[in-house]
Order: structure tokens, then C-alpha cells, then sequence
């Protein structure tokens, strides 16, 4: 009763913050509805010279294709310009990052949650440095080696480069899970016997999968999202899809092009959605984790 | 845990992250030191029948191609990059502080310059953005969390999606709508009674776009700090308070961002990192003729045929050392509590 009295609103205040909030929920959401129901219709209805509104009923659709909605964008895109084999690209690198970055990051970040000395916190508050690092001056300084070694242009290399840029941020998301696990569970193993590597492996991976199931989430955003990395370090036919809707957006010249890229973009967000539905969880428990934490 | 330990678990990650954050720190350094290599020119002559000989200058590329497969570098330029035209500047700096009378037509000249351009759009950015997210995001927590329980869920999840997008594809989907024929560029045109309104062709509008884009992306990443800071906040305090004869504004104000207050610097410390590397707007909305960032000066002087590494590199030193003034007053912050903590 008590609680509901203190956080009781006068009927303005709470008309003003659903309106506020309203507001905020169509910035938030229109775009993305806007962009999904007009990537099926022709380019002269979306972008219209006449009418907004044509977007919606799609008149110069009817007129070009026989029908209010077309797949052509889609068609285009995924056929024509083979963003498919992009797809399939975005895959491989983010399950090898999200992968990779966790089993280092886990081990990293169990040290540095089970260690006291005053090195831990230089790697941390380095890591804080390295953490704000623009990426794109990381990646002048790739280019050059890499082209010296020959290992430019390749998946696997911008995998690693991924992992490593992740590292920062994955070792202190998963320290302040671990700094949630008591240590009495570890070191009542190690006093039955057990070394440290078998207390990690027996008695901490058991229960450590929360903050693991959300650094991944994290890890994986960071893989799926990234452009100044992929843009720069991977050759055109192993392109993943954030370069290759840039790429497409050079080539706007054409009556139909811009469609493309709409109808990738959207088949770009439709994962995100899922991600969202599925994880909203953890991902809030993640964002707050360090934050509430310290 | 004793040190052998430590230093088998921490092994791969510090490995990763020395050879491809720190390495390539001192690869930037090193590049920044050196340019390409100028253009060897030879004189052949040229002979048409019945049209005579003529001496022509040509680039001899062969012996450029020798030259850079010799020395990849370039030739060594020490700091010269870093005071030429395209970078710090110095000569037309000093030359502009001579000539120009007033502050605001040096300001002007000034940013005539790229490198001082790009650095005035990523700080306006950076600055602008940052206290905007955490108003707006304070804001919207509030609101949800004044939501009855069954809708909060779902409020969450549209207000996530603006910060899980891809910020390229994010700010694409926008500058679509914003387009001259996009439905809110339309909008505005007649909102404004404007016919030929085009945001993209004015300075100050274009930043301001990018501008609304950055709180659009950011604001629920400080929406949900806040909101879960929210669920934490002591009730007797704000009860007591309210017996006490506290408006509501005054509890929001006295007891709801005191408590915050450690969220606000945690959230401000990582959009200000965020928002000092604002890159892809710039690409996604194609906004390069009117506002560069110091990322995107970076990334412009990369791609294209000729790569200049040397000025990328030399651009890619200054934001670093911009990134090292903006961290300074947190690191030695943090430093005073890692001592304060200990006996």
C-alpha cells in the first residue's frame, strides 16, 4: 500500500509522461515500420516525388507491377546482387567471434575477478583505454602489416581483429559477473583438491551461464554491427553485410538500386528483432551489469 | 590467486589485445612518420610519324612500383605530416590569427581547414549528444517505469530497437525518411511551407540531423541504465521524504537523482568514448560535404585508390591523443578511489 502511495501520480503529471512516452515510442519504433512496409513497394512510390502518401497505398506500384506490394527489392537484392553470400559471411564471422571472445574473455575475466594485486587494475583501467579507442584508427594502423603478411581480405583475419577489439569489453562485463559468484565456491573445491583450472572448469562453468549468455549477446551485436572494421579489412567478394549495403549505395545512379539497398537493410534489422524479442532480458540485466555493479 | 595462475588464465586475451590494440598503436605511430614516396618522373620522347619527336614528362610507375615494394613505408617525413595543411596546420593557423580581425573570422578560416572541420563537428557531437542521451534516457525511464506492469514489457522492447540497429542501417533508414521525397522530408516542407526544403542542403540543418540520429541511437542505452537505477531506489526514503512535504518534482530532485548520480557518470564516461568516434552517421546519411568527423577524415583518406596511411596515421595519433585528454579526469579519478580503498 505504502509503496503505491509513494510513486502515486496526479492525473496530469500522468497524462504528460504517457504523452512523452507515446512520443518517444513512435520516434523509437515508426522508422523501422515505415522502412519494412515500403521496401515492398517500387522506389517511385517510396521516395515520392508527388505524394508521401503514395508510399502507403502504393499507386505507382499498382501502375508498375500489377499489385500494391512487390518483392522486386527483395528479388534484386538477395538474387541479383548475391547479398546472400554476404549473409552468409555476417554468419561465419559472428559465430566465430561471439565464440572465440567468450572463451577468452571467460578465462581473462576470472582471473581478473579472482585477483587482488595492483597489476589487475592496470589491465582493467588499460582495457578502459583500449575499450576507447576509435576503431577506425586501429584499422590504419592493420592495413599496412597486413598487406605486408598477406592476410588482408580474409574472413579469418577480420575474425581475430573482432575478438581482439571485443577483448575490453567482454573481460570487464564478464569480471563483474564473476565478482558475482562467490569465491568460497571455487576455493572450497580447490581446499577438497582440486587446481585451479579444474575449480574453473567443475564448479564455475556450471553456474556461470547468465553472464556468459549475455556477454555473448553483446559480443555478437558488436560482430553483426560493426562497418569500420569489416568496410576496411575484408576484400569485395568476402564482404559481410554491413559493407555490402554501403556498397550498394555507391551504385544509386539506377531506377530500382536505392530499392535494393532498402530491402537488405531490412533483411539486415529482421535478426536484430528477433534478438530483441527473444533476449530483452538480458540484455537489460547486461547493460546494467556494469553500471549498477561499480 | 598466485601469478602463475593469473597469467595462464589472463594469456589469450592479453595476447589478442597487444598484438592487435597495442601493436597497432605503434604501427600508427611509425606510419605517421613517414609519406608516400613522390612520383619518379622520367622524360621520353615521344615520336609520331610525319609529326616529329616530342620530349614528354611521364610518372615512371615501374620504378615507383620497385620503390614501394623496396621501402612499403614511404620516405621518412618526421612530424611533417602532422603540421601539414591537411592536419594541425600550424603556418595558415598563425597566418589566419594575423590576418583576420575579429575572433569569429578567424573561427571561420579555421574551419576552412579539414583536420579543424572535422575536429569541431566530432566535439560539437560529442558534447551535444552526450548530456542530450542522458536527459532523454532519465526521461523515458521515468515514464516506463510509471507504466502499469503489463505494457512495460512491451515499451522496452520498442525502445530498445534504435540502439540495437546497426548504426549504419540505423541511420540509413532515417536519412530515407528525411530525403527531400522520404515522407518526412515531405512533412516538413509543408509543415514549414517550404517547397524546396532539403535538410541535406544546409550546414546547420545537417547537423542538427545528425545530431537528433546520435540521441535517437543512444537514448535507450541511458534509458535502461536508468530504469533498472530506478527499480532500486530506496521507497522509505522517498516516502519519508514525501511525509516530510516534498513535491513530487522535489523527490525526483532531492532523492531520485542524488541516488543516480553514480549512473549519470558511468553512462556519460561511455557515450562520451561512443560519441567522440561518430562515424557512420556521416556515411549512412552522406553528410561528408557538410560535417566530417575525425573518424570519418580517417576512413576517407583509407579507402579510394591511392591510400594515404601516412595521413590516416597521423589523423589516427591526434584522436588518440584526443581520446587519452577526454579519459584523463576518470582515469585519475579512478586512480584516487584504488588508493583511497586501500590501507
Amino acid at each position: 500500500m505504502s509503496e503505491a502511495r509513494a510513486t502515486r501520480r496526479s492525473p496530469t503529471v500522468r497524462l504528460f509522461l504517457m504523452g512523452f512516452l507515446a512520443l518517444w515510442l513512435i520516434a523509437a519504433a515508426f522508422p523501422f515500420m515505415w522502412t519494412l512496409w515500403g521496401s515492398f513497394k517500387v522506389q517511385s512510390d517510396f521516395f515520392s516525388i508527388q505524394d508521401w502518401r503514395n508510399a502507403l497505398w502504393g499507386t505507382r506500384t499498382v501502375i508498375e507491377t500489377g499489385a500494391p506490394f512487390t518483392g522486386a527489392g527483395y528479388e534484386g537484392a538477395w538474387i541479383q546482387e548475391g547479398f546472400g553470400g554476404a549473409v552468409f559471411n555476417t554468419l561465419i564471422v559472428t559465430v566465430c567471434v561471439v565464440a572465440i571472445s567468450l572463451t577468452f574473455g571467460t578465462l581473462g575475466g576470472y582471473a581478473l575477478s579472482r585477483s587482488s594485486y595492483n597489476y589487475t587494475f592496470w589491465i582493467l583501467m588499460t582495457a578502459l583505454v583500449f575499450r576507447a579507442m576509435p576503431h577506425i584508427t586501429l584499422v590504419s594502423g592493420y592495413l599496412l602489416p597486413f598487406f605486408e603478411l598477406n592476410i588482408w581480405g580474409y574472413l579469418s583475419t577480420t575474425i581475430i581483429v573482432l575478438v581482439a577489439i571485443n577483448q575490453p569489453f567482454t573481460i570487464w562485463m564478464l569480471r563483474s559477473f564473476f565478482m558475482n559468484i562467490p569465491k568460497d565456491l571455487d576455493e572450497s573445491a580447490m581446499v577438497d583438491g582440486c587446481t585451479r583450472f579444474q575449480a574453473f572448469r567443475y564448479v564455475i562453468i556450471p553456474v556461470m551461464w547468465p553472464g556468459v549468455i549475455t556477454t555473448g549477446l553483446f559480443s555478437f551485436l558488436l560482430a553483426y554491427n560493426d562497418f569500420a572494421v569489416t568496410a576496411m579489412l575484408l576484400s569485395k567478394e568476402n564482404q559481410t553485410m554491413v559493407p555490402k549495403i554501403a556498397s550498394f549505395l555507391g551504385s544509386t545512379q539506377q531506377e530500382g538500386n536505392v530499392m535494393f539497398a532498402v530491402a537488405a537493410v531490412v533483411s539486415a534489422t529482421a535478426p536484430l528483432f528477433v534478438l530483441v524479442l527473444f533476449f530483452q532480458r538480458q540484455i537489460v540485466s547486461g547493460l546494467t551489469a556494469g553500471a549498477v555493479k561499480g | 590467486m598466485k601469478h602463475k595462475t593469473f597469467l595462464s588464465f589472463m594469456l589469450p586475451s592479453a595476447i589478442a589485445m597487444l598484438l592487435f590494440i597495442a601493436l597497432p598503436i605503434v604501427s600508427v605511430f611509425t606510419q605517421s612518420l613517414f609519406i608516400e614516396h613522390e612520383k619518379v618522373l622520367i622524360t621520353v620522347e615521344n615520336c609520331v610519324p610525319l609529326g616529329g619527336c616530342t620530349m614528354e614528362t611521364v610518372v615512371d610507375t615501374e620504378a615507383a612500383a620497385k620503390l614501394k615494394a623496396e621501402r612499403p613505408l614511404g620516405q621518412f617525413n618526421g612530424f611533417g605530416t602532422y603540421t601539414n595543411r591537411n592536419h594541425l596546420a600550424f603556418d595558415e593557423v598563425s597566418a589566419f590569427w594575423h590576418s583576420s580581425d575579429t575572433l569569429g573570422e578567424f573561427a571561420r578560416q579555421l574551419y576552412g581547414l579539414p583536420f579543424y572541420k572535422a575536429l569541431s563537428f566530432t566535439l560539437a557531437y560529442t558534447f551535444l549528444v552526450t548530456p542530450l542521451v542522458i536527459i532523454l534516457g532519465f526521461c523515458i525511464a521515468l515514464a516506463v517505469n510509471a507504466l502499469p506492469r503489463m505494457l512495460k514489457g512491451l515499451a522496452i522492447f520498442f525502445s530498445l530497437l534504435p540502439m540495437m540497429v546497426t548504426p549504419l542501417i540505423g541511420s540509413l533508414i532515417l536519412f530515407w525518411m528525411i530525403d527531400s521525397r522520404g515522407v518526412l522530408g515531405q512533412t516538413l516542407q509543408v509543415l514549414l511551407n517550404d517547397p524546396d526544403l532539403s535538410l541535406r542542403a544546409s550546414p546547420a540543418l545537417t547537423w542538427i540531423m545528425l545530431m537528433v540520429y546520435g540521441v535517437w541511437h543512444s537514448a535507450p542505452f541511458a534509458f535502461v541504465v536508468f530504469y533498472a537505477g530506478l527499480q532500486t531506489v530506496p521507497q522509505d526514503t522517498l516516502e519519508s521524504a514525501m511525509i516530510d512535504g516534498a513535491s513530487r518534482w522535489e523527490r525526483v530532485r532531492y532523492v531520485v537523482l542524488p541516488y543516480l548520480m553514480p549512473l549519470v557518470t558511468f553512462i556519460a564516461l561511455i557515450q562520451l568514448m561512443d560519441n567522440f568516434r561518430v562515424f557512420e552517421p556521416i556515411v549512412g546519411f552522406s553528410a561528408e560535404a557538410s560535417a566530417t568527423s575525425l573518424s570519418w577524415i580517417i576512413y576517407n583518406d583509407l579507402r579510394g585508390e591511392f591510400q594515404l596511411f601516412g595521413s590516416a596515421a597521423a589523423t589516427s595519433m591526434l584522436t588518440i591523443l584526443g581520446v587519452a585528454v577526454l579519459l584523463t579526469p576518470v582515469l585519475i579519478r579512478t586512480w584516487r578511489d584504488f588508493k583511497g580503498a586501500r590501507p
